[in-house]
């Protein structure tokens, strides 16, 4: 079972990740367990993997940096639905594989601390005999995901997805 | 090729239609050549890893990357100046432009050193990349997973954005600047108004350069994914614009916020969000520890001189500190030139390395719990430049400049402001 996590409007990558604790500063090996350090400080220890993080609007507002998402990775967090996210850091969680959905209501029907079953193909979120359905990514992330990620399709193909071969 | 037909199109729509070499509206999801590549310090140790582990070691254009050592300039600690050292022996190694530790904030380089151009698609992987839009450059900010296929590739790909339009009209007061403009527009659009859109800022035409980076700059904060500013007076004279990177007055926009620059005031963005924007008048007397200016928003020599006018002759507040971090060698050297730096340190302020300072809460200028600061930078989250205590305005060059004089946030006489005139 999953552990969801909830987290309100407008987290932003310095919350995600603060600064002074990027991998650069503090080492590629410990960077991760500094997620949330002022938000939830008890997060990094917590978290499960495969965990599910629930935010409102706005999500990952702010800076560009991956290590942000690269955190999150590292702690093994299973993916991301909130009601809406900021552009570079919903880039930076598709090209590290990490599932973001966005979704109206399903954020509000979720609870800190639910525990619940993830279907990543399926889109779905079980709680109980609860079932509730996520929007799939657009068709180009698709095609890109079914390689892993827009990396791997790059490597793959010498192309991006969309473009002529 | 024939040329695209551009009529109706937006700027954005303009560019990425050029680029592709096909007419595309917002929605349409492109492929195009990048300009330039711009690689901070901070994010360079994963981008090596993605192009040499991941994509083959093979980079398409070396040319057109740049490194620029600025986000923790001169090195914090033993991991930062192993990180550094990795950046300019592969910079150097690759071919790719290296501006190394002093010279100054990545994107006031790109734009000193001509590496954005009107027309052009330039990735950053910081997102004030949205910069150079204020030369009608198609800038924006990617993580290093993107920057990386971008070097390799010589390409990205992007969802053409559709368009908010920002109309300015009037002329600022006195004492108003480019950054109480800027802040007064996050305030409409709060920091998801933007969110996926192309923010054209139709300026008048005597906003010179500077300004226009300032609201280019802060374009990302309302989530914008460029921000374009259509060329015209100063940009137009000192910058080669291609005849199609004009406003179509049938272009379609998501939006239209008219702003009238005559009713505008000074503000801040109080703590802890961008778009808690107030009149300053709403904070007056508030003690302020630290002043900072600098970055890539507002530490140009046009803001360094707003502050050694309204500081000549006189002394920061007792109790309070003033940082001053140039935004690059060229400021910096201006600044020695000119007389502003002797101005500053008379009055007591404490000089940085050019590069981003205390921004980012990694070095030389990170509050203590409790610590108020006005910054002339672009973010005020909890915990940005520092103890998730402090507290963070932020505002133009002028307000922290009369924040350092009085030590508390307050509202500059007319008579000790400069003289300014925007048609």
């Amino acid at each position: 079972m999953a552990r969801v996590w909830t987290f309100g409007d407008a987290v932003n990558t310095d919350d995600i990740l603060p600064g002074k604790y990027a991998p650069f500063m503090v080492g590629e090996d410990r960077f991760h367990r500094y997620a949330f350090a002022h938000l939830r400080p008890e997060f990094a220890e917590r978290v499960r993997p495969g965990d599910l993080l629930v935010g409102g609007r706005n999500w990952g507002l702010g800076s560009s940096r991956e290590y942000a998402p690269q955190a999150l990775k590292a702690l093994g967090v299973g993916a991301v639905i909130a009601k809406s996210f900021a552009r570079i850091h919903y880039r930076n969680l598709l090209n590290l594989g990490i599932p973001a959905f966005t979704s109206e209501t399903v954020p509000d029907a979720l609870q800190d601390g639910d525990e619940v079953s993830f279907d990543l193909a399926a889109g779905t979120v079980t709680r109980g005999d609860e079932i509730f359905q996520l929007e799939p990514p657009p068709l180009f992330l698709q095609e890109a995901l079914r390689e892993g990620s827009i990396l791997e399709f790059y490597r793959k193909h010498g192309r991006f997805p969309g473009e002529a071969p | 090729m024939r040329p695209p037909d551009l009529a109706g199109l937006t700027l954005a729509e303009r560019i990425l239609s050029v680029r592709a070499g096909r007419r595309v509206r917002a929605g349409d999801l492109v492929v195009v050549d990048v300009d330039q590549v711009m690689v901070v310090d901070s994010i360079a140790p994963s981008v090596i890893r993605r192009i040499e582990g991941d994509l083959g070691g093979r980079v398409r254009n070396p040319e057109r990357v740049s490194f620029v050592l600025d986000h923790v300039a001169p090195a914090a600690n033993v991991e930062v100046a192993k990180a550094q050292a990795d950046a300019r022996r592969y910079a150097r190694e690759r071919g790719f432009r290296l501006f190394d530790v002093g010279r100054g904030i990545c994107h006031q380089v790109l734009m000193e050193e001509g590496l954005a151009q009107p027309g052009g698609v330039v990735l950053g992987s910081d997102s004030h990349a949205t910069t150079y839009g204020a030369v009608g450059c198609f800038g924006t900010g990617m993580g290093a997973t993107d920057i990386a296929l971008a070097a390799a590739s010589g390409k990205t790909w992007l969802k053409v954005p559709e368009t908010v339009a920002v109309k300015l009209t009037g002329t600022l007061p006195a004492g108003v600047s480019a950054k109480d403009v800027a802040l007064s527009v996050i305030r409409e659009l709060t920091a998801d108004g933007a969110t996926y859109a192309s923010l054209e800022l139709h300026t008048p035409d005597g906003f010179t350069l500077s300004e226009r980076m300032t609201l280019a700059n802060l374009a990302v904060e309302a989530g914008a994914k460029v921000g374009l500013v259509p060329p015209s007076g100063e940009v137009r004279e000192r910058f080669s614009v291609p005849e199609w990177l004009v406003v179509d007055s049938r272009a379609r926009y998501a939006r239209v916020v008219e702003l009238d620059l005559g009713a505008l005031e000074p503000v801040v963005a109080a703590p802890p969000f961008v778009d808690n924007v107030h009149p300053l008048t709403a904070f007056t007397g508030v003690h302020v520890d630290q002043v900072f200016v600098g970055t890539c928003t507002n530490g140009r020599l046009d803001d360094l001189h707003v502050v050694a006018d309204i500081l000549r002759g006189k002394r920061v507040a007792e109790g309070t500190r003033l940082l001053v971090i140039p935004a690059s060698s060229q400021v910096l050297e201006a600044a020695a030139a000119d007389g502003t730096l002797s101005t500053l340190l008379a009055a007591g302020a404490v000089l940085g390395t050019p590069g981003c300072g205390p921004c980012m809460g990694r070095h030389m200028g990170v509050l203590a719990p409790g610590e108020v600061c006005v910054s002339t930078s672009n973010r005020n989250f909890v915990g940005r430049m520092g103890s998730p205590e402090a507290q963070i305005f932020l505002a133009s060059p002028a307000v922290a400049a009369r924040a350092a004089l009085s030590g508390t946030l307050t509202l500059a006489e007319d008579a000790a402001l400069p003289e300014r005139a925007v048609a």
